[in-house]
């Protein structure tokens, strides 16, 4: 008699618990998608770096931040799914510096830019991520040795990195991830739908129904 | 021995419902910060250390049942019931923030909830540790020797 008593009070309050989890996680995702369909305009900024076809009808925008890791883990998966599909995808890169002087990073990178050098760099740097992020803060003079022999000009690259348009470029960004609430890195929406829950597999079936409905 | 076989379940249903509020309490702790995502402050993870394990060892008083659990239970609570009275006091700004373990990272005396205006997290979990607290007490003296 206790024990039953005992066991039906545990399992109602796990179910309780993960029934609870399961309302919340939908709830969330509805309002992150509302959020994204109000604010399109704040979703994909002119100054955005794309990968991919400009005709492609499968648009996955990814906040980033080059300083997180599971950025780094998600991002060659991502580059998966778009050579599997190059002219149906195609990948938006938004900044998201949460770490502490990540906006250094992403400055940089946007400089690469200017020398056409951009997804070299970046993916230069995230795969030396270990190296110059130390205890989740990025360490500047830690940056600089993984540039080298990469054919840039680092004088100039120095000197792009204090623009005015890089500036605007990251505080744009940073006001678009307050305008959708996003707290946590890598978030992405692919044709404008958040994820419903965090992860590759959830990730790769929303693409794989955007491809289904863009492609029948 | 009827007798005996009362105040025995009495003292059982007490330390039960000891074991619901520590329960819910800690499942509420993780829904508010695995599921909303919420990042407890200091104060809050020393309550979690002493809430977590009452459910384990709650749950181990019960069967079979123990009357002696409030030997392991009750220093977890009082240790827990202080932490949540201090965490109270900082919040409704007795006790100066400045003074607490908490002014770097996440602040201690952010209103998550408050619900009636007045019902907030620290206050509940003042709530908490003193009802498992009170419930330890009488099953101590309410439950046959």
């Amino acid at each position: 008699m206790k024990k039953m008593l005992f066991i039906a009070a545990a399992v109602i309050l796990l179910l309780a618990f993960v029934g609870g989890a399961i309302f919340y996680g939908t709830q969330k995702t509805e309002q992150a998608g509302q959020l994204a369909y109000a604010n399109k305009s704040a979703l994909v900024r002119e100054h955005s770096p794309v990968l991919g076809h400009a005709d492609a009808r499968v648009e996955i925008v990814e906040f980033l931040d080059p300083a997180c890791e599971t950025c780094r883990h998600f991002y060659p998966l991502v580059k998966e799914m778009l050579a599997a599909h190059p002219e149906r995808i195609r990948l938006v890169l938004r900044y998201a510096p949460f770490h502490q002087n990540s906006d250094y990073v992403v400055a940089l990178v946007e400089a690469a830019a200017k020398q056409g050098k951009y997804w070299e760099i970046l993916e230069a740097l995230l795969a030396a991520q270990d190296d110059w992020v130390v205890n989740h803060a990025v360490q500047r003079e830690r940056v600089w040795r993984h540039l080298e022999g990469l054919g840039l000009d680092l004088a100039q690259l120095q000197n792009d990195m204090n623009s005015a348009d890089i500036a605007s470029l990251i505080a744009q960004d940073m006001a678009d991830v307050n305008t959708l609430n996003i707290n946590k890195t890598p978030e992405f929406f692919v044709n404008g739908k958040p994820l419903p829950s965090f992860g590759y597999e959830p990730l790769k079936k929303l693409v794989d129904e955007a491809l289904a409905r863009e492609y029948r | 021995m009827n007798n005996f076989q009362a105040s025995h379940d009495r003292g059982w249903l007490f330390v039960f419902v000891a074991w619901l509020v520590a329960s819910v309490s800690t499942l509420g702790a993780l829904f508010l910060g695995e599921v909303m995502g919420y990042t407890p402050c200091v104060l809050c993870w020393y309550q979690r250390i002493c809430m977590f394990p009452l459910v384990l060892i709650l749950a181990a008083g019960l069967f079979p049942f123990d009357r002696k659990v409030i030997r392991y239970a009750l220093p977890l609570a009082l240790t827990g019931w202080l932490l949540a009275v201090f965490h109270w006091a900082v919040a409704s700004g007795i006790v100066p923030e400045r003074a607490t373990p908490c002014s770097q990272g996440v602040p201690c005396s952010v209103e998550l909830i408050s619900w009636f205006g007045f019902l907030t997290l620290p206050l509940l979990s003042v709530l908490a540790f003193s009802t498992i607290i009170a419930l330890l007490v009488l099953t101590h003296f309410k439950a046959s020797k």
